[in-house]
């Protein structure tokens, strides 16, 4: 207790996260170990991770560089793309502990190179524009990898927009077949499978450990002060455009660490499955959560994943009150009518209970 | 002649994007926000029309007419109660979200009422197609229509908001919303207004796009509603001269790159259009710089 005592606050609320994190792993461990674990909820586990990796990683562009990016299913689907190709191609001449290893930084790496190409551009738009180009970006992203194709064969690697431009050798395989995307991924993992949850909460810890540290850091500070004012921050000497890269970029590679997590997971990968709508649902997430509050993005993450795919015959309505309690949450939370309303409530308590601490 | 025949097509397309661009166009001039929900009402007017004709069989005229009258309440509704609170907030990633809400809500309400396969869009525009050149082109009747609709809309708006009382209130609020209220002008109604005249649009391009390419489902809005959001940007947003440029430009560009490059790729080749504009020329072709305050 005396060690939590001497910790900033700051680092306390980190240490609050990873718990809860962990706490997930082991309530999930324990209801495994007794049998309680459904097969329904046990498929969801590894997903759950992917999201909340998502979500997190969002929230670093929207909630703390202030910038709302609609692409971010694009920079998933490069990472879990580029990192199914290479576990494809690699195949067992590695062990899958390794491989995976490689996959994830492979994936990390072509979404932040992603990150980077569309982060240069982009970021000297504003707002809108920033938000409907993110929006373009994730779509042109989408349409190239549709009609990709990748095969291998004993001359090498053969990339193509067509099955018969990629004229393989008899022995070769396709592995990327445009629309219909990469299948058998997963089959390669086929031993570390019952492994993948545990994987994936180290991902999202790892997250977290990135994002959070990112934040407070000297130049998490840069990015908060270009989100809260843009002009006062450049007339201090601060780089706007480089702190902002370095936000769009690492969110990039974090998401396509979500890519990869998703890649690995299913039987087959489909480019269709990152659409705008995937964009939008992690934005939900992380606005539900709270934008600019981590554990918010964690948290609301569990709930909103989980619980839908709990209730199966409510599942028509899912987005349709997801969409009713988004627009509720901005009115409530940004409105400033609602603001001022709030702060003559929490007058009141404080006159009433003079005890309490004062809100920030 | 294929080109001119793909040339045709791409100024019929592009027409409909333009119809929707003007809204998109009036209402970032205006309320200064990027209304995501615009190609969404495109969407409900259409099954506001559909509905109309073969469920209540009223004449296509009345219904027409009842999908503009529902579009336009629709879009003034949306801005009372969604957009106009936030329109002090002190971020504008506020109601960009709040937008998208709104955008999934009547995606997802469609979805619940009229189900998620896609329904044929009914014969409304019954125009005879005109054969050129000893037969070696016909244009359809509703391409006619649609470029026609198009012209006349644009040339009404253009005297409606140089002419009119209320359209000088609207340029008045797109300059200085501050120093227009102090003048006398109402804004929150000069803001209404905007929205319902471009929501009533948006049930006109609903109708248009759908008699181009009849088929209907809960997310017909959205693709020509992002896509019309480029055009207005191409052109200049806030010009309505640059909205029914940069819609046909958009129409035509994205037409020869289905026929000349790639059908798949087509979509790509729009929003990089859109990204080569913003980089080389952010205001777009009839656009405004506008310096930036402290």
């Amino acid at each position: 207790m005396t060690v939590m005592k001497k910790m900033s606050r700051t680092s306390k609320n980190n240490f609050i996260n990873y718990g809860i994190v962990i706490a997930l792993y082991v309530i999930v461990q324990i209801l495994s170990a007794t049998g309680n674990l459904s097969n329904l909820l046990s498929g969801l586990l590894v997903p759950l991770c992917i999201y909340i990796i998502a979500a997190v990683s969002l929230n670093l562009v929207v909630g703390f560089s202030g910038e709302l990016s609609l692409g971010h299913a694009g920079f998933m689907c490069v990472g879990a793309f580029s990192s199914a190709i290479f576990s494809q191609v690699v195949g067992d001449s590695i062990p899958s502990l390794p491989r995976l290893l490689l996959a994830i930084l492979i994936g990390a790496a072509v979404a932040a190179v992603f990150g980077l190409l569309i982060g240069i551009p982009v970021l000297r738009l504003r707002g809108d524009y920033l938000a409907i180009v993110t929006l373009a970006f994730g779509e042109i992203i989408k349409n190239l990898i549709n009609i990709l194709y990748v095969g291998v064969d004993s001359k090498g690697l053969h990339v193509a927009t067509s099955a018969a431009s990629l004229q393989l050798e008899a022995d070769g395989t396709q592995i990327l077949k445009g629309a219909l995307g990469i299948s058998g991924t997963s089959v390669l993992y086929k031993d570390i499978k019952s492994w993948y949850f545990l994987i994936g909460v180290i991902l999202v810890l790892i997250t977290l450990f990135i994002v959070q540290n990112l934040v407070n850091s000297r130049s998490g500070r840069a990015i908060t002060s270009t989100r809260d004012n843009r002009i006062a921050s450049e007339s201090i000497g601060i780089n706007v455009t480089k702190y902002k890269l370095m936000a769009f970029t690492v969110s990039a590679a974090l998401a396509g660490v979500a890519g990869v997590l998703y890649a690995h997971n299913l039987a087959s990968l489909k480019v269709s499955t990152f659409d705008y709508n995937m964009s939008i649902l992690i934005l939900v997430y992380v606005v539900l959560g709270g934008i600019g509050s981590v554990r918010g993005s964690i948290i609301a993450t569990i709930i909103l994943y989980v619980l839908p795919e709990m209730l199966r015959g409510f599942s028509n309505y899912r987005m349709l009150i997801y969409s009713i309690v988004l627009i509720a949450m901005m009115l409530f939370n940004w409105a400033p009518a609602s603001r001022a309303f709030r702060s003559r409530v929490r007058e009141r308590i404080a006159s009433i209970w003079p005890g309490r601490k004062k809100e920030a | 002649m294929t080109f001119l025949s793909y040339l045709k097509d791409g100024i019929s397309l592009g027409s409909v994007y333009a119809i929707i661009a003007l809204g998109y166009t009036m209402v970032y001039g205006i309320a200064k926000m990027l209304n995501f929900a615009h190609g969404d009402v495109i969407m409900v007017g259409a099954f506001v029309i559909l509905t109309a004709i073969t469920k209540a069989g009223l004449g296509p005229v009345p219904s027409v007419l009842l999908g503009i009258v529902f579009c336009t309440i629709l879009g003034i509704t949306i801005e009372a109660v969604a957009y106009r609170p936030l329109r002090k907030a002190s971020s504008n990633l506020a109601v960009l979200i709040t937008a998208i809400g709104v955008s999934y809500l009547l995606q997802n309400l469609a979805l619940l009422i009229f189900g998620a396969d896609a329904k044929s869009f009914v014969t409304v525009i019954d125009v005879p197609s005109v054969t050129l050149f000893n037969g070696q082109m016909t244009i359809k009747g509703i391409t006619i229509v649609t470029i026609a609709a198009c012209i006349i809309i644009m040339t009404v708006l253009t005297l409606f908001v140089n002419k009119t009382k209320p359209g000088q209130a609207m340029k008045a609020v797109s300059e200085d919303r501050d120093a227009a209220q102090l003048m006398g002008i109402n804004v929150n109604a000069t803001i209404s207004l905007t929205f319902a005249i471009g929501s009533g649009l948006a049930a006109i391009a609903g109708l248009l796009l759908c008699s181009a390419y009849p088929s209907l489902t809960p997310y017909t809005g959205s693709m020509p509603g992002i896509k019309a959001f480029v055009a207005a940007v191409f052109g200049g947003i806030g010009s309505i001269p640059g909205a029914m440029v940069g819609g046909i430009l958009l129409g035509v560009i994205e037409i020869f790159g289905k026929a000349y490059i790639s059908s798949q790729i087509a979509d790509a080749i729009v929003f990089a259009v859109l990204i080569l504009v913003l980089l080389i020329k952010p205001t777009g072709l009839f656009g405004k710089n506008i310096q930036e305050k402290v």
